[in-house]
């Protein structure tokens, strides 16, 4: 049997409190803490000027190089140990890169069972024309992955770091384009074919030299000029803050789940349900092509992203 | 002849990496740093390593000259060529 409790009875329990720090409907700091508005910080002429007079009085009596002898001596034998320092770093540098085997030697240490396996089987194990994309898609999908996810935690902290609040970022978008003709000619004329070529490096990874990463560079430089050219507003239209959320969390989430199943088994030599294809053909390798189109679809996030918190701080 | 083009490239690389520490503008270094990337790009190439170039020329001579670019721009250190364009549309 429950029994009903007065709402005033209520206000006085324990689970009242929980509810209201659950909800958030209470601010606890309010007639609580002394607050206090942030003020900027202005300082008098005088302070200033004290200060310098201060600072000229250091400079006189401590670091008086004509007389203190052993300041000066110092100061000679730093710039002496720097040129000292820098001459023998360079000269061990010069001497372990002697060290090093020759470039394109077979004799190389580099020239081991992994990468004969690599150059003999690559192409059947993963029906990839471009060994280093079969490589790094397939044999070593989990240091990709890996390496997508760096790049949304890096956007994130920049998020964090150079975001700035609404009412700031209202009076920015008030400032008017800077209007050129040259560049916004040029963009014209540029930006589709740079679009294309990188929409192209990115699909033909399997195929060529390219792949995700250098595509999606492409494509966010290409994104960075439009939006010099034409303004925020016009990128805006089709890329904000909504759009990257969402395409950078369906391609990590696609990356994660169609590899999951060799992650989970530790790559155990299961036989993959996914047919190889011919290689050589746009729709074959198996799961690269996929995979390559996420990594794309992360990396024009996050350069785009970049330019945009330097430039503007928010969308 | 292959040879002779990747001695020249590589006193190229030099002479740029010195040039963007010695160099007294902060923009000027900026743009030293772009040719150092297109160079060693176009080094990448020679060595049959095109997937990298691609990358190299995208990332290095685009996008983190992009960001230095606008960093410059937000530390304002490359206020004063701003103020003599003002002067001129004035």
């Amino acid at each position: 049997m429950s029994k009903k409790v007065t709402s005033e009875k209520y206000k006085k329990t324990l689970s009242h409190k929980l509810e209201t720090w659950f909800y958030g409907t209470e601010d606890v700091y309010v007639n609580r803490v002394e607050m206090k508005p942030q003020r900027e910080f202005l300082e008098s002429e005088e302070t200033i000027q004290t200060r310098e007079n201060e600072k000229q009085k250091l400079l006189k009596n401590i670091y008086d190089v004509s007389n203190n002898k052993e300041l000066n001596l110092f100061e000679k034998s730093y710039k002496l140990f720097c040129v000292f320092f820098c001459c023998v770093v360079i000269f061990t540098l010069l001497v372990a890169v002697s060290y090093m085997p020759t470039f394109g030697d077979s004799n190389n240490p580099v020239h081991n069972e992994v990468s004969e396996r690599y150059i003999e089987s690559g192409m059947q194990e993963t029906g990839a024309v471009n060994i280093v994309t079969g490589m790094i898609l397939d044999y070593r999908a989990f240091d990709t992955l890996g390496e997508s996810h760096v790049l949304f935690v890096a956007t994130c902290t920049v998020l964090i770091l150079l975001r700035d609040d609404k009412k700031k970022l209202v009076e920015k978008r008030k400032t008017r384009l800077y209007e050129d003709k040259i560049l916004q000619t040029v963009a014209k004329v540029l930006v589709p074919p740079v679009l294309i070529f990188g929409i192209y490096v990115v699909l033909a990874g399997h195929l060529g030299p390219g792949g995700g990463f250098s595509g999606g560079a492409i494509i966010g430089a290409a994104l960075i000029l439009y939006s010099n050219a034409f303004g925020f507003e016009k990128t805006n239209k089709f890329f904000n803050a909504n759009t990257y959320k969402w395409t950078s969390f369906c391609a990590l989430a696609t990356y994660s789940v169609s590899k999951c199943y060799s992650f989970y088994t530790g790559a155990n030599h299961i036989h993959s349900i996914i047919p190889l294809g011919i290689p050589g053909h746009l729709i074959s390798s198996g799961l690269i092509l996929v995979l390559n189109i996420c990594v794309g679809v992360v990396v024009t996030g996050t350069m785009y992203t970049f330019y945009v918190m330097f430039r503007k701080g928010g969308y | 002849m292959t040879n002779m083009i990747m001695y020249i490239l590589l006193i190229f690389l030099v002479i740029c990496a010195l040039a963007v520490s010695f160099s007294k503008n902060l923009l000027n270094s900026i743009l030293i740093y772009m040719s150092y990337s297109l160079i060693i790009s176009v080094i990448w190439v020679l060595l049959e390593s095109p997937d990298l170039a691609i990358t190299e020329a995208a990332v290095g001579a685009g996008v983190t000259s992009l960001l230095f670019f606008a960093t410059l721009k937000k530390i304002q250190a490359i206020v004063k060529t701003d103020k003599k364009e003002e002067l001129d549309h004035e």
